[in-house]
């Protein structure tokens, strides 16, 4: 959802103004490198793209019909720099012709589903490619778990700026397990969506899937017209380059996982009291999980099975973000150790996944 | 961008708020916007002064009140969420009508709509006084980078044109008697996708072949600058100096 | 050969010994030999696959780095004289939507002029003479997402008028226009006094407009020639994969 003005208050709403900016700077600068010269035209059509992709219904049922939000799919298919510029870009039109999003909120919205959600994508969805044998599956089963991260973790963002800066009472930990609850929801929605997406892609342009060309380098020749491939024998040189480019996903997205796990659990632990008082209120419990939450596991776990309320407002914390960024850094770590093996290895095969 | 240049959101007319030059226009909705969310929410009657300031610009604008009501109703998926607050709140009770309601929720909800509302009101009042090219002329001379310019113009320019192939993808799908009932028609809908993300990217490579023909070098030449007198500055301060006044007094009062 | 109007003048375009191989090994060109001289207009022909677009692609630079050379009006295609090249030859792509890609139609045809640096009253009377060439002046505001597709084609070729090009390189000119729009491009074409190189599959808009043609087989010049004698030679038609639309003979019309 886009956040509307007056949500998050105006010291935080600047905070993050500059945070999206920052990022933003960033992605330019890199997306300038991913892309070259062609970069205005392509991510502008790509953000086109995903404008209109916003517009495809997926009927779920009985009438109701959800869309993508597209942030794991640019990550995915464009890259990180240029997934980022672009989904931006659609956040700052919408905010500013539809006034779809606040105008001081657009840091928030940047921050949240531009930058988190692509960042989280494409971290999980490189985790996995590393782990995964090299098959065309495998890009689809990253892409699949990519996309449903990247929607609650998106949730976790907005949950942290609602912590600094919200500007209503609702005890932190409600949010944070509606915000959550609904998006892991909404995550498999994405997930399903942008995998078969990407599947698509792959099925008849291999190259043009940014997150994959690992895998397509080494099979495929480039056919189309002007571009030119890097030729074979510079390869070895491009390691050094190749491992500079990715790095700063990575540690960005360890990054933000560890600062979110941290923050948020704290604050979520440190508010018991809202939740006790709620959880004791059974009539307003209800109305909140029927609107908000429904069908979230964390909810129920949270509410019932847990008698102390202390604990399970930190339970809560603690699950909901293992969901979204125990994993994640689980996987940071693991490909962080075999990508050391494999550069001193000095394996082309990972010059060639790398870039 | 389904609606593209003629966008519905621009309302043509000649009025002193459509002159003005869009980078003013920005300027002055985005500072309205930031001392909305200043101000303390204690002080309603501040939120009422900005409606009426806002009515004021509308008026001036000669945008009817209907118009902009309409556009409002963007805001509803999040009025739903805000009435929720009431009940979710933390803190003192009361009684409304046998329910009860957390004070400072009451608060909350009423913070969010009403900065929420104004602040859509801005932008409305910007999209229906400014023409979306003038918008990012405006974006472009308030130093947003001019790469972003660039993609936020391709955007515009070919959001019409991918939607376009959108819809006669959807025309071919239902010609052949598709008509996508379920999650079982997910993977056809993403097939559409995939196929629209490889058009668009195609086209993404043929334009930039085009430009690159016409000497293209890696920055947009120049060829319409947007220009404000002081005088112009001046008059799209007045909002936001308005505003600001309110919010002061806002904060002492 | 046919001979230039102006003796003295360079070739607006001449291409000799070009042949290319696409980085991923599949060879387009096998040496292409061709001359356009002054003020002609030549309708290249040729089968799918033929290499027609690759040619195209290295009249401006945009290719390159293989064997050969291209000289437009003297000036050989290389890379540091890729902005002056690039004026000189003005390519107008198959689908106009690619080619336009400014959101009004005034600031498409000012692009190249003003990527070139010129500005102001210069340029605005720059854009104002190509778009009147084109019969388009009074659409100078619009987007080009709201014209027709003939007035789209027009308005690309405006777009590289406002350079003032050596020469005119059409892809595909006539494709997806309805007769009337046919006929308006084809008198627009006529009245241009610059070099036209024109790719085209449709023969009979190639007869009515250039006086010759050359045929691009297999990534060489199979033949060139009057046009109406390469259309009335039916096993070179048939050698090449080129067919006359049905009930049309080149023999009946009258060229002047």
């Amino acid at each position: 959802m886009h956040v509307p003005d007056g949500f998050i208050d105006a010291p935080v709403s600047i905070a993050a103004g500059v945070a999206a900016a920052g990022a933003v700077a960033v992605s330019l600068r890199g997306a300038r490198r991913e892309l070259e010269e062609k970069a205005a035209p392509l991510a502008g059509l790509v953000a086109a793209f995903i404008f209109a992709v916003q517009m495809l219904n997926f009927p779920v049922a009985a009438g109701t019909s959800g869309h993508l939000l597209g942030g794991a799919l640019a990550a995915i298919l464009v890259g990180p720099y240029t997934g980022v510029l672009c989904v931006s870009v659609v956040l700052l039109m919408q905010g500013v012709l539809f006034a779809d999003g606040g105008l001081t909120a657009l840091g928030v919205n940047v921050m949240n589903m531009a930058v988190v959600t692509v960042v989280v994508a494409y971290a999980v969805f490189r985790g996995l490619l590393k782990l995964l044998p090299g098959t065309r599956r495998s890009v689809t089963v990253a892409a699949f778990a990519g996309a449903l991260l990247s929607v609650p973790g998106a949730a976790v963002m907005f949950t942290l700026l609602y912590a600094l800066g919200g500007t209503t009472d609702v005890p932190l930990g409600k949010v944070f397990t509606a915000m959550v609850g609904v998006h892991v929801l909404i995550g498999i929605g994405e997930a399903v969506i942008t995998a078969a997406t990407v599947g698509a892609v792959l099925a008849v342009r291999p190259d043009l899937v940014h997150g994959a060309r690992g895998l397509a380098a080494p099979l495929k020749l480039r056919v189309g017209g002007e571009l030119v491939d890097a030729a074979p024998a510079a390869a070895p040189a491009a390691v050094p380059a190749a491992a500079r480019s990715t790095k700063p996903v990575w540690i960005t997205g360890l990054v933000t996982a560890l600062v979110l796990a941290g923050v948020v659990s704290f604050y979520a632990s440190a508010s018991p009291d809202g939740l006790e008082k709620v959880a004791a209120d059974k009539g307003i419990d209800q109305n909140v999980k029927e609107h908000a939450s429904a069908g979230s596991p964390l909810a129920d776990y949270s509410v019932k099975d847990v008698g102390d309320a202390r604990l399970s407002g930190g339970l809560a914390g603690v699950i909901g973000v293992g969901a979204t960024v125990a994993v994640g850094t689980g996987i940071f770590w693991t490909v962080r150790r075999r990508r050391a093996e494999d550069l001193t290895a000095a394996s082309t095969a990972t010059a060639n996944s790398a870039g | 961008m389904g609606a593209g240049h003629a966008h519905k959101l621009y309302r043509h007319g000649h009025s002193p708020v459509h002159e003005l030059p869009p980078h003013c226009k920005l300027a002055a909705a985005f500072a309205f916007v930031v001392v909305v969310v200043s101000t303390p929410r204690e002080a309603v009657w501040a939120f009422g002064l900005y409606a009426v300031l806002i009515a004021a610009v509308a008026a001036a604008a000669r945008i009817p009140a209907g118009f902009l009501l309409r556009r409002l109703l963007i805001e509803v998926p999040f009025v739903a969420f805000a009435v929720l607050m009431p009940f979710v709140a933390q803190g003192e009770r009361v009684e409304v009508l046998g329910m009860s309601l957390s004070v400072s929720g009451l608060w909350g909800a009423w913070n969010v709509l009403a900065k929420g509302t104004l602040g859509v009101a801005a932008s409305v009042l910007l999209a229906s006084t400014t023409e979306l090219r003038a918008l990012l002329l405006g974006l472009q001379r308030l130093k947003l980078p001019p790469l972003l310019v660039q993609i936020a113009t391709f955007m515009i320019r070919y959001g019409d044109v991918i939607t376009d192939e959108l819809r006669r993808m959807s025309i071919a799908r239902r010609s052949r008697g598709f008509e996508a009932g379920g999650i079982r028609h997910w993977g056809v809908l993403a097939k559409t996708a995939g196929a629209l993300f490889i058009r668009s990217y195609e086209r993404g490579e043929r334009v930039h072949l085009a430009m690159v023909s016409r000497g293209y070098a890696g920055s947009m030449p120049v060829i319409d600058e947007v220009v404000a007198t002081r005088a112009q500055w001046a008059y799209a301060a007045v909002l936001p100096a308005a505003a600001l006044a309110v919010c002061l007094m806002g904060w002492t009062l | 050969m046919t001979p230039s109007p102006s003796s003295t003048a360079p070739a607006s375009l001449d291409v000799s010994g070009l042949a290319y191989a696409y980085p991923d090994g599949h060879q387009a060109l096998f040496g292409v030999d061709l001359t356009v001289g002054q003020g002609e207009r030549v309708a290249l022909l040729g089968p799918n696959g033929a290499g027609k677009t690759t040619l195209v692609l290295h009249l401006n630079g945009i290719l390159g780095g293989g064997v050969g050379t291209v000289t437009v009006a003297g000036l050989p295609v290389e890379k540091r004289n890729f902005a002056e090249i690039r004026r000189r030859v003005g390519i107008v792509f198959q689908d106009p939507d690619d080619q336009l890609f400014m959101p009004t139609v005034r600031e498409d045809v000012a692009f190249g002029p003003a990527a070139a640096g010129m500005r102001g009253a210069e340029l605005e009377t720059r854009v104002h003479e190509a778009l009147e060439q084109v019969g388009m002046a009074g659409f100078a505001d619009r987007p080009p997402h709201h014209l027709s597709f003939g007035q789209r084609r027009r308005v690309a070729v405006a777009t590289v008028l406002a350079m003032r090009p050596e020469i005119l390189v059409l892809d595909e000119p006539s494709s997806n226009l309805d007769p009337a729009s046919r006929r308006e491009l084809a008198d627009i074409l006529r009245s241009l006094d610059v070099t036209v190189l024109m790719v085209t599959h449709d023969l009979p808009y190639a007869l009515e407009l250039c006086p010759r043609s050359v045929i691009l087989s297999e990534g060489v010049i199979a033949a060139d020639g009057r046009t109406q004698d390469l259309l009335c030679d039916e096993e070179l038609m048939r050698a090449h994969r080129l067919e006359l639309p049905f009930g049309f003979d080149p023999r009946s019309v009258s060229v002047a």
